[in-house]
C-alpha cells in the first residue's frame, strides 16, 4: 500500500533537533570539502556527492542500534557518517591511505566498518541489497538459535531509483518478504538512474507500489523532511524489531550536484535542480527550528563552526595518513595471506 | 562401508549440520524434492525447515543472502543446482563474495561455501552441461574444489566450511552415482593439495573431476602396453598446487592435462603455462592437453561423446608424447 506525504511531523525536542541540524550539516561540508579536494586531486577515482539529500541518512540511520547493520551503495559517505564511522577515517579512505576504514583499499565508494557494522559502499547497483538480506537471515536464525533474545537486529538496506530495475532488487524483496526477515529497505529515489529519468526507467514509477507487490508494508516519505524521515524510519523500525518483517520506505529526494565528478548534467534543467533546492533539507529543518526559537544566528554559526572543526579535522588525518606499501598488495586476498580473518558475530 | 558419491556429500553436509548449528543448507529444491541430484534427501525430515531452507529460482539473491549469512556469522552451504545456473549468481560471486576482504582492507571476510554440479555426459544438451570450474579459478578470492573420489566428496565440506573465506565446490554430475568403499570413520581432508592417485615413470596425467576416472581407465589401458603413467588428481583449482605439478613433470618429463573444459584460456592452460615456467627444462616432450571441444555441448550421444575427453583420446594424447618405442605407437 501507498500512502500520499503525511503532514510533516511536529519538532521533536532542541536536542533531537539539534543532532539532526548537525548531521546534516557534518554531510554537506564534509562533501563540499570532498568535492573541492578532488579538484586538487587528492582524491581520486569515482567520487558521488550526497548533497540534497542528506535528510534520508540523517533522519534514519541514528534509528538502528549498535547492534544493527547498514548495508550501503557507492554513494554513501553519509550514511557511513551518520552511522558513526569517523570522518577521520572515512576521510583517509577517500584519500587511499592506510589509516582510511578499508585501509584505502575501496575509496570513496567502499566503505566498511566492522565496529559499526557498516557493510560498504557497494558498487555494483542492487548488488548489496542480497547481502542485506543474508545479515537478516543470521540474525533471524541467531534469535532461532537462542543467543539473542528480543528485539531482533534489523538490517538497514540504502539502494537508488536505479537499483528497483534490477533482477537482485526483486529477487531479494521475495526472499525476505517469504522468510519475513528483519529488513529495511530504503530506496533512495533521486528520480534519476545516473542519468536516466524515473520514467525513462520504470513502467511503474511508484516504487513503493513495486514493494508493496510483495506483500510488505511499503510507504513514501518526503526524503527532503528530515521529520519526516525520523517519524516513518521509527515506525518501520519498531515493526521489523517486533517480527513485523522487511519494510520498503521510499525517500522522494533529489541530488543537487551532479552524478559523478564526470557528469556534465545534460540529462536535467538548472532549473528543475533550483526547484529542489528551495527544499533543500537542511533550510526547512533549520527555517521550522528559527521559528520555533530553537535555533537563532549564533546557534547556527556554532553548529558551522563544530562541523567545520570536525572536517579539518578529518582532512589533517587523511593528509598526515601513510600509503599503504606495496608489499601489502596481496595482503587479505584470502584470510590466511594476512586477513584477520574476523567478520561481525 | 559401501556407498556413493551422493552419499558421501550427503553425510558431510549431515554431519556439518550437527557439529556446528550455525550450518545450513540453502537452495533450490534442496528440501521437499531432495535435491536436484537427490544428495539433500531426507535432510529437511531430519533437520527440519531452518537448516535446510527450499529457496525460490534466484540464484543472485540467495547467493549473496548466503555470503550476507556468512557476513552476520553464519556458516551457510548454498546449492546451486549446476553450474550453468551460478551465472546468474556471477555477480554476487565474483564482485562481492571474491572481493569483500581486501576491498574492506581485512574488515570482513565471508566463510561462504557455495557446492554445485558441473560436466557434461548426460546428454543434457549445451545449458546444461557446461565445466566452468576454470573460470572461477580465475577469480583471486576465490577457493575452488573439485572432489572426485568419496573421500574427498566426504571431507573436503568440513574444511571448507572451517576455512575463512568463501569456497566453491564443484562436484561433477556423473560422479553422484559412483559406489565405492568409504571409511566409517572418513572425515575431513585437506583442500589445498593435489593427490597422486596413480603412481607411474613414463607420462603424468593431470587432471581433476570427473576426468579423474577417465584419466584412471586410461592409465590401466596405457599398462597393459608397458606404459607406466601417473596420475595427479589436482583436487582443488584454486590454489592450484603447483609443487605437485612441477613434482610429477620432474619424474616423469612427459605431461597430459586432461580438462573436460574449453581449451582457449582454460584451467588447463594455466597448469602447461606453469610447466614451462617451472618444469621447462624437465620436459622430453611438449605438454599435451585433451580438452572439451570448442562447441556448445550438443544433446545427441555420438555428438556429445565426441565433444568430451573420451578414456581413448587420454590414451592417444599420451601416446603422442612418449617416444616411439615406448609408446607401442604403431
Amino acid at each position: 500500500m501507498t500512502h500520499p506525504y503525511l503532514p510533516s511531523p511536529p519538532l521533536p525536542d532542541e536536542e533531537h533537533a539539534r543532532a539532526l541540524l548537525r548531521h546534516m550539516l557534518l554531510i554537506r561540508r564534509f562533501e563540499e570539502k570532498c568535492a573541492e579536494l578532488y579538484t586538487q586531486e587528492k582524491i581520486r577515482g569515482f567520487l558521488h556527492l550526497y548533497i540534497g539529500e542528506e535528510a534520508v541518512a540523517a533522519g534514519s540511520i541514528p534509528l538502528l542500534s549498535p547492534d544493527d547493520s547498514v548495508v550501503a551503495t557507492y554513494r554513501e559517505h553519509g550514511q557511513a557518517l551518520v552511522r558513526g564511522v569517523p570522518a577521520t577515517t572515512v576521510m583517509a579512505e577517500m584519500y587511499g591511505k592506510l589509516e582510511g576504514c578499508a585501509r584505502g583499499r575501496g575509496g570513496s565508494m567502499h566503505i566498511f566498518d566492522a565496529g559499526t557494522r557498516f557493510f560498504g559502499g557497494n558498487a555494483i547497483v542492487g548488488g548489496g541489497i542480497p547481502i542485506a538480506v543474508g545479515l537478516a537471515l543470521a540474525a533471524h536464525r541467531e534469535r532461532a538459535l537462542g543467543h539473542r533474545s528480543d528485539p531482533l537486529r534489523v538490517t538497514a538496506c540504502f539502494f537508488g531509483d536505479g537499483a528497483v530495475a534490477e533482477g537482485e532488487f526483486h529477487e531479494s524483496m521475495n526472499l525476505a518478504a517469504l522468510w519475513q526477515l528483519p529488513v529495511l529497505f530504503c530506496c533512495e529515489n533521486n528520480l534519476y538512474a545516473m542519468g536516466t529519468p524515473l520514467d525513462v526507467a520504470h513502467s511503474e514509477t511508484e516504487l513503493a507500489l513495486r514493494a508493496a507487490s510483495y506483500g510488505m508494508p511499503s510507504w513514501s516519505v518526503d526524503g527532503m523532511d528530515v521529520l519526516a524521515v525520523v517519524d516513518a524510519t521509527r515506525r518501520a523500525v519498531e515493526a521489523i524489531r517486533g517480527g513485523g518483517g522487511p519494510h520498503f520506505l521510499e525517500f522522494r529526494t533529489y541530488r543537487f550536484r551532479a552524478h559523478s565528478m564526470f557528469d556534465p548534467e545534460l540529462y536535467r534543467a538548472k532549473e528543475e535542480v533550483e526547484r529542489w533546492k528551495e527544499r533543500d533539507p537542511i533550510s526547512l529543518l533549520a527555517n521550522r527550528m528559527r521559528e520555533a526559537e530553537m535555533l537563532d544566528d549564533l546557534g547556527m554559526e556554532e553548529l558551522e563552526a563544530e562541523v567545520k572543526a570536525e572536517v579539518e579535522e578529518a582532512v589533517r588525518f587523511a593528509e598526515d595518513g601513510s600509503w599503504e606499501p606495496v608489499e601489502e598488495l596481496t595482503r587479505f586476498v584470502y584470510s590466511d595471506s594476512g586477513g584477520v580473518g574476523g567478520e561481525a558475530t | 562401508m559401501t556407498t556413493t558419491y551422493r552419499g558421501a556429500v550427503r553425510e558431510a553436509i549431515r554431519e556439518a549440520i550437527i557439529r556446528d548449528e550455525r550450518v545450513f543448507l540453502m537452495g533450490e529444491d534442496v528440501g521437499r524434492y531432495g535435491g536436484c541430484y537427490a544428495v539433500s534427501k531426507g535432510l529437511l525430515e531430519e533437520f527440519g525447515e531452518d537448516r535446510i531452507r527450499d529457496t525460490p529460482l534466484s540464484e543472485s539473491g540467495f547467493v549473496g543472502a548466503g555470503i550476507g549469512a556468512a557476513l552476520g556469522g553464519m556458516r551457510p552451504i548454498v546449492e546451486v543446482m549446476t553450474v550453468n545456473f551460478s551465472l546468474l549468481a556471477l555477480d554476487q560471486i565474483v564482485n562481492n563474495a571474491a572481493t569483500l576482504l581486501h576491498m574492506s582492507g581485512g574488515a570482513f571476510n565471508v566463510p561462504v561455501v557455495i557446492r554445485m554440479a558441473t560436466g557434461g555426459g548426460r546428454q543434457v544438451a549445451a545449458q546444461h552441461s557446461r565445466s566452468l570450474e576454470g573460470w572461477y579459478a580465475h577469480v583471486p578470492g576465490l577457493k575452488i574444489l573439485t572432489p572426485a573420489t568419496l573421500e574427498d566428496a566426504r571431507g573436503m565440506l568440513w574444511t571448507a566450511l572451517e576455512d575463512p573465506d568463501p569456497v566453491l565446490i564443484f562436484e561433477h554430475v556423473l560422479l553422484y552415482t559412483m559406489e565405492g568403499e568409504l571409511a566409517e570413520d572418513a572425515g575431513a581432508v585437506p583442500i589445498d593439495r593435489a593427490a597422486v592417485r596413480r603412481e607411474g615413470r613414463d607420462v603424468s596425467v593431470i587432471t581433476y573431476g570427473g576426468s579423474l576416472h577417465k584419466a584412471l581407465e586410461a592409465a590401466d589401458r596405457l599398462a597393459e602396453e608397458g606404459v607406466s603413467a601417473e596420475v595427479l588428481d589436482l583436487r582443488t583449482l584454486r590454489p592450484l598446487d603447483t609443487e605437485a605439478i612441477l613434482e610429477t613433470v620432474a619424474r616423469t618429463n612427459r605431461a597430459v592435462i586432461v580438462d573436460e573444459g574449453w581449451r582457449s584460456g582454460s584451467i588447463s592452460a594455466e597448469i602447461s603455462a606453469r610447466i614451462t615456467e617451472g618444469a621447462f627444462y624437465h620436459l622430453d616432450a611438449p605438454v599435451a592437453r585433451v580438452c572439451g571441444e570448442e562447441v556448445p555441448t550438443p544433446y545427441p550421444k555420438h555428438l556429445e561423446d565426441a565433444a568430451l575427453p573420451q578414456v581413448e583420446d587420454i590414451v592417444e594424447a599420451v601416446r603422442s608424447v612418449l617416444p616411439r618405442s615406448e609408446g607401442g605407437g604403431s
